[in-house]
């Protein structure tokens, strides 16, 4: 027991980046009613602020890394690659808003105050090393995710996508929560390393099939958040009717925090009985990838097809994650660096293109953009061509990696299919590249605006970071694989 | 003092997450199937006291506080979803929520 409940410095320090977050968010909503009247920029920059201020707090938390509040936090390098990756997609996704906010005329300090608290929830996660913290930061993610979804309350589609995702999402929690008890129940803890402990050494050992049970149903309920299958049907409707700013959100932070609580738990507690979950996940990772490729090919709606293209490559991540290895976590943490960036860039050329209440969502309406915004069509061939793993772009290097940390751990059979299935994937990212360079510019085309500043900085980050680590991968592999250190 | 098993409690608690899960699945109303959630975060704390109650430790019940506080929170944005979806729809079917599919 700990003789004292009063936090240290140093733990208070360790938490700092969640801290300035839901101060900033609560901040915001307290300034709501008072700076209604004077434009709406004031929330963006105090949204943008607060998230620089929380890299630098992630920065500093890593200088004096180690375990807080009785170990229920957990602050090492896994961590802040996390941390530095979801305030990362915060950033992005608040530049992205400023623009479409103003242009739909929606009301700006409740939407950032929303989007930080989400972003506070994700860090959390990415640190959390117990159970309950687990749940919480998933649900304060979660739960400001649903209100965002649904943010533009008007707009029925909105609404349709916010009860989606919010009736299956909590679905998914009540499953993941009688994991969580049954695992408690077994091994008499919450905390991810005593259940190790418990599962490899006690006697006598707790029952494998409970514990499968346990471990399968804590895989649903992580399953739906990173949307692979067999939970994976609210994505294409969730991304389709949620602001564009939104999807490329919830496409990329939601996800990795997702998966930084399904590596941290698979690869330590559940390590033990690796090799039941490992057939399981197998599975999961080839029909994720196949029906998220396939299902791409015949849309029309864009945001549907990304949607259905994130749900593949959540799929080639957990390829990596099947290999249970150092250096399969290690390819996972950069894949999904490197997802995020791509795939934030590309939702923002489309929340550029679309208009007020999206209206140009179409591939159809990509016809032409060489023609009348060879800047931007440049911009989202770069990140469609990373999407699609072409070199040197970020993709190609987060797919050899998967894929040879899958031949490492002797996949032979997965890798081989999760290399057709990106051939498949290919095609309809192609298609998109001939509709915009090969087309006569269509109404769409023609009547777009020229960007905002916002938009500008933000798609030039992302290609910036696309390209970049496409040329020198090392620059995170290295800290990936340090921070993959912990398995085992 | 403890005429009844604990084991039952577990049951009772697996009982009542199927009848969620069931719920979820079958009905139409869109309250009806929150509700069935709202059941299924229940049978998980009762499924929570008990094995903490079985260990002699106070984790459980805490974990039960946080399920409750998180059910809340989730209550009240799922009924302003709830309220918006009928606010622009009129209608509280499942079914009828249609405009995003394949």
């Amino acid at each position: 027991m700990p003789d004292s409940f009063v936090p240290s410095p140093q733990e208070i320090l360790r938490i700092l980046p969640e801290l300035v977050l839901v101060l900033a968010g609560t901040l915001i909503m307290v300034l709501t009613p008072l700076w209604r009247r004077q434009g709406d920029g004031r929330f963006g920059v105090l949204s943008l602020g607060a998230l620089a201020a929380a890299l630098v707090a992630t920065v500093a938390a890593h200088v004096h890394r180690g375990p807080a509040f009785q170990q229920m936090l957990e602050v090492d390098g896994f961590a802040t690659f996390f941390r530095l990756l979801v305030i990362g997609v915060g950033g992005l996704t608040a530049l992205l808003s400023l623009p479409y906010l103003r242009r739909e005329q929606a009301e700006p300090g409740e939407y950032h105050a929303l989007l930080l608290f989400s972003v506070a929830g994700q860090s959390l996660m990415a640190a959390a090393n117990e159970l309950i913290m687990i749940f919480i930061g998933l649900e304060i993610s979660s739960i400001a995710s649903y209100i965002l979804a649904g943010y533009l309350r008007e707009d029925r589609r909105a609404t349709e996508a916010a009860l989606k995702y919010f009736l299956l999402g909590s679905f998914a929690t009540a499953f993941l929560l009688y994991g969580v008890a049954w695992i408690y129940g077994m091994t008499g803890s919450t905390h991810l390393g005593e259940i190790q402990a418990a599962l490899t050494v006690a006697a006598p050992p707790p029952s494998e099939l409970l514990v499968a049970v346990a471990a399968a149903m804590m895989f649903a309920g992580l399953a739906f958040k990173v949307s692979v299958w067999p939970f994976q049907v609210w994505a294409p409707d969730v991304y389709q009717g949620a602001p564009s700013p939104v999807a490329g959100f919830l496409s990329a932070g939601p996800k990795a925090a997702a998966f930084a609580v399904f590596l941290r738990i698979f690869l330590t507690a559940f390590e033990p009985a690796a090799e039941r979950w490992a057939a399981f996940v197998w599975w999961s990772a080839l029909i994720s990838m196949t029906l998220g490729n396939f299902a791409a090919l015949v849309q029309s709606d864009i945001k549907r097809l990304l949607a259905y293209s994130s749900i593949a490559h959540a799929g080639y991540v957990l390829v990596a994650v099947t290999a249970h290895s150092e250096a399969g976590a290690a390819a996972a943490m950069f894949y999904l660096a490197a997802y995020a960036l791509m795939n934030v860039g590309a939702f923002a050329v489309v929340a550029h293109l679309a208009r007020k209440g999206e209206r140009y969502v179409e591939v159809e309406d990509f016809a032409g953009l060489a023609v009348t915004q060879p800047g931007a069509a440049a911009l989202f061939a770069i990140f469609l061509l990373s999407l699609i793993g072409v070199p040197p772009t970020a993709g190609f290097f987060g797919k050899f990696y998967v894929f040879k940390a899958a031949l490492d751990a002797d996949l032979v059979g997965l890798t081989v299919l999760g290399l057709l299935n990106s051939a498949v994937g290919a095609y309809y990212y192609l298609r998109i590249l001939v509709v915009m360079y090969m087309r006569e510019p269509g109404e769409a085309a023609a009547s777009a605006p020229a960007p905002t500043s916002a938009t500008r900085v933000a798609l030039w980050i992302c290609a910036f970071g696309t390209l970049l680590l496409g040329v020198w991968p090392s620059l995170i592999l290295g800290s990936a694989e340090r921070a993959a250190a912990f398995v085992r | 003092m403890n005429a009844v098993p604990l084991s039952w409690y577990l049951i009772l608690s697996a009982v009542l997450f199927s009848l969620g899960v069931a719920g979820f699945l079958v009905r139409r109303n869109i309250i009806t199937v929150f509700m069935s959630i709202e059941l299924m975060l229940n049978a998980v704390n009762l499924s929570f006291v008990t094995f903490s109650y079985q260990f002699k430790q106070a984790d459980g019940h805490i974990f039960t506080f946080f399920v409750m506080v998180v059910a809340a929170a989730e209550a009240a944005v799922g009924l302003a979803i709830i309220l918006a979806l009928v606010r622009t729809r009129r209608t509280l079917e499942v079914d009828e929520v249609n405009l995003l599919k394949f």
